[in-house]
């Protein structure tokens, strides 16, 4: 086939890129050339639209060892001791085929966690749906929960924390983002970077089939009308094959012949070679005739853009490779010399002894295009003019259940249920807290980790947005006593090309930038997700947020469940009564406009460091940060969790009881402490600032306001806990 | 005490199991499925995971491994042969235990906290144990005991039920069942008693910090009764 600017058109290219290759090779290339540019230079493998603005985020810190760049990120937690950990989006095709797309997401973003020597031991997840009243909604959760579940389950690694939403905005688009955390000695840590010349290049793992070509540019690209003929452009799992491949590459890593080591995610063989010459600045020479295929036939161009999974790419000291292949043949898997380093700077492609590429990597690499998008600026919305007679008339009580029994709020136990939770023996905070917790095996340590996003606060004001995810994360690990380390990024956007969405992606990255900065939490992996959208209708703007904790002292753990009965319960953080953007006023109020709550930095930092040194001091009974839904709502999470109730009151402030007690203000806390340690607790609060109101005192079973303003837990808990289940079941 | 776990392609239980049995005083040795012989043991155990990848049938290929012609050689010469989650699909595939475990009713996965009622003390692995309840922890997704009419009563009279799902305080019905079990069946003996096979995980119940310590209970009481 001689290649035409119309093919390079049909593989997603540019006119102007097309071109571009055309004088860069100093002639037409190939079909086999032009699929490796296309896979090469596509949004999601070249980060051509993103990259301007991704440099701007802080990624250095004291514990960073590797920051991003690498197949993930990795923290140093003491005593050898390092955690490799990434998220990853894998949306399109989890809307075209969810069972597999969510799967492959998960078995994905663990291959980059033990491509770097790290045991996985925690995967977490961030999904989000279209309106529970779609008709696709259901069919695509039920799928991606079962995907999940059934790649994570099988490998035996526990799902310890996720995050599930429903917004209209993901009708046509939903979002699957899959979180693994890896355990690693630190000095065992493997990279992506060849080095050395005619070390040989071997091909471990899964057969090459025909499925997911061009998957990465399908993922780069917006959906239509033909979304369905997308099908063979989804990648099928396997984690039983993905099983025995990490326990062979772990095998293998306990010696000392791998010099470099790359998992094959997207775009396959043409991306893990290039990269792992490219960071070597070497060449590679590949005899595809040498690949592992699942069928016959397959031709250069499809063996090259295969996303076919479990695959992994090793570079090996000369003379290792009988040793290698024992382990691999004792595993059952395929193990293949396809190829050596060369000093050519160039991927050599070879079938049937003939030349079938002849690229410069640096054409593929530093010279894929960058661009700087036209982006329009988001100004801060005006605030609403509440109506106060209409909110005095409210019956709080009334409004908590609704608030309770809503789907971003209710209890996603049907979901986590499915995920084996607590496999490896060391979970020891299960998901529905606000960060899952797992011990570092044999250790006195633990790891905890949460993943968030709030699209409806980006929606309304990137910046603002951007900065309340990185501080919601914050305060989710600090909630359980974990000392926030790092954290990744997966940021879900709607099309770079339109100027509003390039522009919801600036603002909310320079807010993700300013706060992690500020907090000292840095940016340490993450990947971008542009094209959620479906024709001209991007999703709203969605970073998802995974942060990454330490607790030294896992017994110093803290959950949120009422402990005991006439302990006494503070707020932390000062209550405003913003409603704009909250719960409330969209389920309450109908009420969309509006800007989203304010972050204050400082206060951030000072009332999470300060609850820390309360927690080290053993004051803390139980915490919960509040974020959806208010006081009110975090306070009866705590009730049910516990089985406890309170007798609440209202501190004499200006504001209204509703505003009070619905209002999605940042940087707030609830702490359960006991009456003799009030003293001190208030004491430390008072020297460090923090501003804090007392809420209540913990009783046996009832929420109680006053006489017209009382609820049993267990109503509240039937509330919280039956919707889920029976939206499912119906 | 000596013990030794099989670890099949695709296990993933077998390292929990070792840290348990080694927790409460076994010298434990890890098999792999390729090996001819067991090593001299006092139990065999198969852990839990998705050997071969649950395809064909759960259990079902891992039950005709290498290793497994002396673990059934072992088992019927009255060692302690004992299957959790997936080493019970094992057993049953084997038919050291009888019955077959089919999809959950409910068709998904489910990982939570259950109750069981010992049915039969009268054995090595409950003898002497002070509970009639255990809270131990399930994550299964074909975990649906099931057998004909003829073999329930067959079971029901070698008194070959060895714990039921039930609530709290030993109430045994169709409300604490989690999987569809024919009489809330979690777990079953051969008719000698010493090969057992269930679906809750003991070995993920061994301290505080994890939901609770009932799989502790069960080894300390395994072990002595062994000693």
């Amino acid at each position: 086939m001689i290649v035409s600017e119309k093919i390079a058109i049909d593989h997603g290219l540019k006119k102007d890129e097309y071109k571009k290759i055309c004088e860069l090779l100093k002639r037409i290339p190939n079909i086999t050339e032009l699929g490796i540019f296309s896979a090469m230079w596509n949004e999601h493998c070249s980060y051509k639209s993103s990259r301007l603005h991704l440099k701007k985020l802080p990624t250095k810190g004291k514990q960073v060892i590797q920051g991003p760049g690498e197949n993930a990120g990795v923290v140093d937690i003491g005593d050898n001791d390092a955690i490799v950990f990434k998220i990853e989006s894998h949306n399109h095709p989890s809307f075209i085929e969810p069972y597999q797309g969510a799967a492959t997401g998960v078995g994905g973003i663990m291959r980059d966690v033990f491509t770097m020597g790290a045991r996985p031991i925690a995967n977490l997840n961030s999904i989000h749906f279209g309106s529970t009243q779609h008709k696709k909604t259901k069919n695509l959760l039920r799928g991606v929960v079962h995907g999940i579940g059934g790649y994570g389950n099988c490998m035996g690694v526990p799902t310890v924390a996720g995050q599930t939403s429903f917004d209209s905005s993901y009708n046509g688009n939903i979002l699957v983002n899959a979180m693994t955390l890896g355990l690693v000695k630190k000095d065992k840590i493997f990279y992506s970077k060849a080095a050395g010349l005619n070390k040989p290049v071997i091909y471990v793992g899964s057969k090459t089939g025909r499925d997911g070509i061009h998957g990465a540019s399908m993922a780069s690209a917006s959906f239509d009308d033909k979304i369905e003929e997308k099908k063979p452009t989804v990648q099928v799992g396997d984690p039983f094959t993905e099983k025995l491949l990490l326990e062979a590459c772990l095998e293998l890593m306990a010696g000392d012949s791998i010099i470099a080591i790359q998992d094959m995610g997207a775009a396959g063989l043409t991306s893990s070679s290039i990269e792992m010459a490219s960071k070597g600045n070497l060449g590679i020479e590949i005899n595809l005739n040498m690949v592992p295929c699942r069928e016959s036939k397959m031709t250069p161009y499809e063996i090259m853009l295969s996303e076919s999974q479990e695959r992994m790419l090793i570079v090996l000291e000369n003379g290792k490779e009988e040793q290698a292949k024992k382990i691999f043949d004792k595993w059952n898997l395929d193990f293949a010399i396809i190829g050596k380093t060369t000093k050519s700077k160039k991927i050599e492609l070879y079938y049937d002894n003939e030349r079938v590429a002849d690229i410069p990597v640096n054409t593929l690499v530093e010279n894929s295009p960058m661009y700087d998008r036209k982006w329009k600026k988001t100004k801060l919305p005006k605030k609403n003019k509440i109506n106060k007679d209409e909110i005095n008339n409210l019956k709080i009580i009334e409004v908590l259940k609704k608030i309770l029994a809503n789907p971003n709020v209710c209890s996603k136990e049907w979901i986590w249920q499915q995920y084996d939770h607590t496999v490896m023996g060391d979970t020891i905070q299960k998901p529905g807290g606000d960060s899952g917790v797992v011990r570092v095996h044999g250790s006195n340590k633990a790891v905890a980790a949460s993943v968030d996003s709030s699209a409806v606060y980006c929606w309304a004001h990137p910046l603002t947005g951007g900065k309340q995810v990185v501080c919601e994360s914050f305060r989710n690990l600090i909630s359980v006593g974990a000392k926030p380390v790092a954290i990744t990024n997966c940021l879900n956007f709607g099309s770079p090309e339109n100027e509003e969405n390039m522009g919801e992606f600036v603002e909310c990255v320079q807010g993700i930038g300013e706060a992690s900065s500020y907090l000292k939490f840095p940016v340490v992996s993450g990947n971008v997700s542009f094209y959620n959208q479906t024709k001209d209708q991007g999703i709203k703007p969605t970073p998802s947020i995974g942060g990454v904790g330490l607790l030294k002292d896992y017994t110093k753990m803290i959950t949120m469940d009422f402990k005991e009965v006439d302990n006494i319960v503070f707020v932390i953080g000062k209550t405003e009564g913003h409603i704009d953007q909250s719960l409330f006023a969209r389920v309450v109020l109908n009420e969309k406009n509006g800007p989203p709550p304010e972050v204050n930095l400082f206060n951030e930092k000072n009332n999470g460091e300060t609850l820390l040194k309360l927690m080290d001091n053993n004051f803390i009974k139980s915490a919960h940060d509040i974020s959806l839904g208010g006081i009110i709502t975090a306070v009866s999470k705590m009730c049910i969790k516990g089985n406890k109730g309170i007798n609440l009151k209202k501190p004499k402030y200006l504001i209204n009881e509703i505003e009070y007690f619905f209002s999605e203000d940042q940087g707030r806390y609830i702490i359960e402490i006991s009456k003799k340690d009030q003293k001190k607790v208030l004491n430390i609060l008072n020297k460090n600032a923090v501003h804090y109101d007392e809420l209540g005192t913990i009783n046996e079973n009832v929420l109680f306001l006053n006489e017209k303003t009382k609820v049993t837990i267990d109503e509240l808990k039937e509330f919280n806990t039956k919707w889920l289940k029976e939206y499912m079941s119906n | 005490m000596k013990s030794s776990v099989i670890t099949f392609p695709g296990s993933n239980c077998d390292r929990d199991m070792d840290v348990a049995l080694k927790k409460f005083g076994f010298r434990n040795k890890m098999v792999w499925h390729q090996e001819d012989e067991l090593p001299k043991s006092d139990l065999v155990v198969l852990p839990g995971g998705f050997s071969y990848g649950d395809y064909l049938r759960c259990g079902s290929m891992a039950s005709k491994s290498k290793i497994m012609k002396s673990v059934i050689n072992f088992a019927n010469s009255g060692g302690m042969v004992m299957g959790i989650c997936n080493g019970f699909q094992i057993l049953v595939e084997t038919g050291l235990v009888p019955g077959a475990l089919l999809r959950n009713k409910y068709l998904e996965f489910i990982c939570k906290n259950v109750f069981v009622k010992i049915n039969n003390k009268d054995n090595a692995y409950f003898k002497n144990i002070d509970n009639t309840v255990l809270k131990l922890h399930i994550a299964h997704n074909e975990g649906n005991y099931f057998c004909t009419n003829d073999q329930l009563k067959e079971i029901e009279d070698n008194a070959q039920v060895a714990i039921n799902y039930c609530d709290p305080s030993g109430k045994i019905g169709q409300l604490y069942n989690p999987n569809g079990s024919i009489k809330n069946i979690a777990g079953i003996f051969n008719k000698a008693k010493n090969v057992l096979g269930m679906m809750p995980h003991p070995e993920r119940m061994i301290d505080t910090s994890l939901s609770g310590e009932d799989g502790s209970l069960f080894f300390k009481n395994l072990i002595n009764n062994l000693k």
